[in-house]
């Protein structure tokens, strides 16, 4: 918006201001590409997303799943958000302040934000939104992330501070959650049991309109947004839960963009129909998978047995075998090309030769020539578990059952239920190696998965992991600000844990989203392509829905 | 029920908040506490039964709203569905009974039998599919899945409507197909059996035309086993609506059952399950009345 008004303002003035006119000439070259020359104040047609389940709540606090959490994105507002290089910057905050070394992080609004009933929004909401979290009886699952805050003062009715009981670096992005309205839930007494619940007010570029079980939820644009009214009138999220459905849905049209899987992309997307019609995106998801070695387990004590695990993977041979190459192989537990990712850990690159050395350091030799490995007496024999559901899991056991094999390294696979997985292995730790994955948060504070401390039962180190100096910068790691000084702290746990190989890092999937032609003004980023979802038009021409 | 789903591994909390590290152990402990999920198996029984007898079914697991709104929510869908998939069965089976038991092993007959036994063979949701890529993409005459689509939501009730019966269209030939079997076969076997009937012979013998004979004499006769199986297709068609309805993403009881099971969403199964019995017992019970209806000799309260 802030280069559309500009590029209208041209026309108006231009005849005064010579100057002005190259320089928003200078300007209007840069973003010609991105945004035609035609005018997309208006905003029109609507915009079909899918997915395969419905969303449950839609109150930013309570959404645990995928759906509720994107259209709560579109209908709410944080304090903060990232930007398409995953940077955080203020969204209703303009600006803040941290003082005390992070014990003091101070607010200041926006000023012309209406809650979508009409109502202005100020600091009162924020310090209601933090105290309805904090209150354990509305029973947040995410409470934990604010645990440190000690208490909430309301400046001035556009200011706010935080005082912390400790510096908490991750707080910034934590302030991301979606401010709910002081004046309409203040009274409720269940939140989550409210009407609020299907019929969410908030401060974001879209409104709620209608909700359907099981069949769509539709919002509609908020003109009075705070940044720009959003260019496409509607957002529609369809719920198609079968995902050869959806694909046929989106090629002839029902829905204007799902998530492809590797074999849609690859093979199913070169028909003349999809191609005149949808566009597909790659860009890195933030998650990755990897095999994970139940430290306890005698077998993999040895940091060379697990090194050597990790070099006779060949990753390659998997990203291309499973994904269709849709994805980059992984080092470490941190976003591949985010600050925090070391370029220079060690990657175990397939080296069959220094795993059989590494091995044969560690005392496994194959004495009896039947093409397994013994030691003691032992033969190299363990159990990998995955998951049911995923079949991309599943082909990567099968892959490196294989590769192990051929260094004399015999794995079992076995494929259990989701449920009974998390219920009978993980939590009970136990297992011996396991395939599975992990999405990556933007903040890359990795207390719950890599700390000492989060091994103890139910926690999410479940394999044990535990090194005093990782431990130590995971700590250092929350009380730094500093973004330089931040990033060196995780690219030494990331240098440090790959040394050790308590995991074999395997890929990053990319993620591959198809989107119809029409929609234009969508630039991938390392954010993905929904973070600009409000400067998204359709040119008038290719409007398809007009009521 | 209750045990089947208790004896399956598996946690709510778990498959709700499971490896999300944002989500903290005593958050999960506070939702397993909400719903007494932290309670002995027999405990969380008799709980449910004391809820259930004053018509509470608790609520979801996922989404926290009550069972018996969701479930109500979605049971329109589904009823819409089966009743117009049991007339559309009605219509056709028993014509095709009537009429393959008049040309006994005549070519319509045969084919028929061959026709009707192939729907019965096929999977359903794999026909589903087929249908869905013939008609709904190859040649765009129907919609490819969905019940009413959101546009009709800035329609008038008339375009919903017509909109809708283009939404059945794919859904109902998918479920009716399969059921043609059954019903169909019997009309034809005990059509057969009443044609031999001596009272058959005197109707014919009176003079009456064949088509009277058939109709009247004939067909009413051999409506009774033709009502137990009716009053039998409609428990058969709600479970197989589990897989069927999320193919068609039609918002029906049967995928939120569906989903139920596999979010581990214990109160939602049960009320499932509680509804598909008071169906099936309401099928029941609409059959015996029919018996009544067709059969005088069943009637009761009017024996004098």
């Amino acid at each position: 918006m802030l280069y559309i008004k500009k590029y209208t303002g041209v026309f108006k003035r231009s005849l005064f201001f010579l100057k002005r006119v190259i320089f928003f000439l200078s300007i209007l070259i840069f973003t010609a590409s991105s945004y035609s020359l035609e005018n997309v104040t208006t905003s029109r047609d609507s915009y079909v997303s899918s997915g395969i389940s419905d969303a449950r709540v839609l109150i930013p606090f309570f959404a645990d799943d995928t759906t509720s959490s994107s259209i709560c994105g579109l209908v709410y507002n944080g304090l903060t958000k990232v930007d398409k290089d995953l940077t955080i910057i203020g969204d209703l905050a303009e600006r803040w302040e941290i003082d005390d070394g992070g014990l003091l992080i101070t607010f200041y609004l926006h000023k012309n934000v209406k809650w979508h009933d009409g109502t202005p929004f100020t600091a009162r909401d924020v310090r209601f939104t933090y105290e309805t979290i904090l209150d354990p009886e509305t029973g947040c699952p995410y409470i934990s992330n604010y645990k440190d805050i000690k208490d909430i003062e309301v400046m001035g009715p556009y200011t706010v501070r935080f005082r912390y009981a400790q510096p908490y670096a991750p707080a910034l992005l934590k302030f991301s959650m979606g401010i709910i309205p002081q004046h309409l839930f203040e009274r409720v007494k269940d939140i989550r049991g409210s009407s609020y619940s299907r019929n969410p007010v908030g401060t974001g570029p879209y409104r709620f309109l209608r909700w359907e079980s099981g069949e769509y939820i539709i919002l509609e644009d908020n003109p009075d947004y705070f940044v720009h009214a959003p260019y496409i009138e509607r957002y529609v999220y369809r719920i198609v839960p079968d995902q050869a459905v959806q694909f046929l849905e989106l090629v002839s049209g029902g829905i204007d963009s799902m998530e492809l899987n590797p074999y849609q992309f690859r093979y199913r997307s070169s028909t003349p129909q999809f191609e005149k019609k949808i566009e597909k995106y790659q860009y890195l998801s933030h998650s990755y998978t990897y095999i994970g070695y139940n430290l306890k387990d005698p077998l993999f004590d040895d940091r060379r047995v697990r090194q050597a695990l990790s070099y006779a993977v060949n990753k390659k041979e998997i990203i291309e075998g499973v994904l269709l190459d849709l994805g980059e192989a992984c080092t470490g537990p941190f976003l591949k090309g985010s600050p925090y990712y070391d370029e220079e850990a060690p990657g175990y690159e397939y080296d069959p030769v220094k795993a059989g050395a590494l091995l044969k350091e560690a005392g496994w030799r194959d004495a009896d020539g039947d093409g397994v490995l013994e030691k003691g007496g032992e033969e190299f024999r363990f159990k990998i578990v995955t998951n049911q559901g995923s079949q991309v899991r599943e082909d990567v056991a099968a892959i490196v059952q294989n590769q192990w094999a051929k260094l004399g390294i015999k794995a079992e696979v076995q494929v259990v239920a989701w449920s009974a997985f998390l219920d009978q292995f993980i939590d009970k730790k136990n297992f011996q190696a396991v395939i599975l994955g992990w999405t990556i948060p933007i903040d890359p504070d990795s207390y719950s998965v890599w700390h000492s401390s989060s091994a103890a039962a139910g926690g999410l180190n479940f394999i044990s992991y535990s090194n005093r100096r990782v431990d130590q910068l995971i700590e250092e790691g929350r009380r730094v600000f500093d973004p330089a000084g931040r990033s060196e702290i995780y690219r030494d746990i990331h240098r440090r844990i790959a040394l050790e190989a308590p995991y074999t890092f395997l890929f990053f999937p990319y993620a591959t989203p198809a989107v119809q032609k029409r929609f234009k003004g969508i630039e991938p980023a390392p954010a993905g392509i929904g973070y600009n979802f409000i400067e998204w038009y359709v040119p008038e021409n290719d409007v398809k829905y007009k009521f | 029920m209750f045990v089947v789903m208790h004896l399956a591994p598996g946690d709510p909390a778990s498959i709700r908040y499971g490896l999300n590290p944002d989500v903290s152990e005593s958050a999960r402990a506070h939702f397993s506490k909400m719903y007494d999920l932290d309670k002995p198996v027999l405990i969380q029984y008799l709980l449910w039964m004391k809820r259930f007898v004053s018509l509470d079914f608790g609520k979801s697991l996922i989404d926290d709203r009550p069972v018996i709104a969701r479930i109500l929510a979605r049971l329109p869908a589904t009823l819409l569905l089966q009743v117009c998939s049991l007339l559309v069965i009605f219509c056709l089976s028993i014509p095709i009974g009537i009429i393959s038991a008049l040309k006994r092993n005549s070519l319509f007959d045969r084919v028929m039998t061959i026709l009707v036994f192939i729907g019965y063979a096929t999977p359903t949701f794999w026909l589903a599919l087929l249908l869905i890529l013939l008609f709904g993409f190859k040649l765009e005459w129907f919609p490819i899945s969905g019940m009413s689509p959101w546009y009709t939501a800035y329609l008038d009730s008339f375009a919903r409507c017509k909109d809708l019966l283009w939404h059945l269209v794919l859904p109902v030939a998918a479920t009716a197909f399969g059921g043609l079997a059954a019903l169909s076969r019997y009309t034809r076997s005990s059509m057969i059996e009443v044609l031999g009937e001596n009272y058959v012979l005197t109707a014919r013998a009176k003079g009456l035309s064949e088509r009277r004979v058939v109709m009247v004499h004939v067909l009413r006769n051999a409506l009774l086993p033709i009502i137990t199986i009716l009053g039998l297709t409609l428990p058969a068609l709600i479970s197989g609506s589990f897989i069927f309805e999320t193919i068609f993403a039609w918002p029906g009881m049967g995928r939120l059952g569906y989903e139920a099971i596999m979010g581990y969403d214990y109160p939602t199964v049960m009320g499932v399950g509680v509804m598909a019995t008071i169906l099936t017992l309401l099928g029941i019970f609409l059959s015996d009345v029919m018996y009544a209806v067709v059969d005088p000799r069943i009637r009761f309260g009017k024996r004098q």
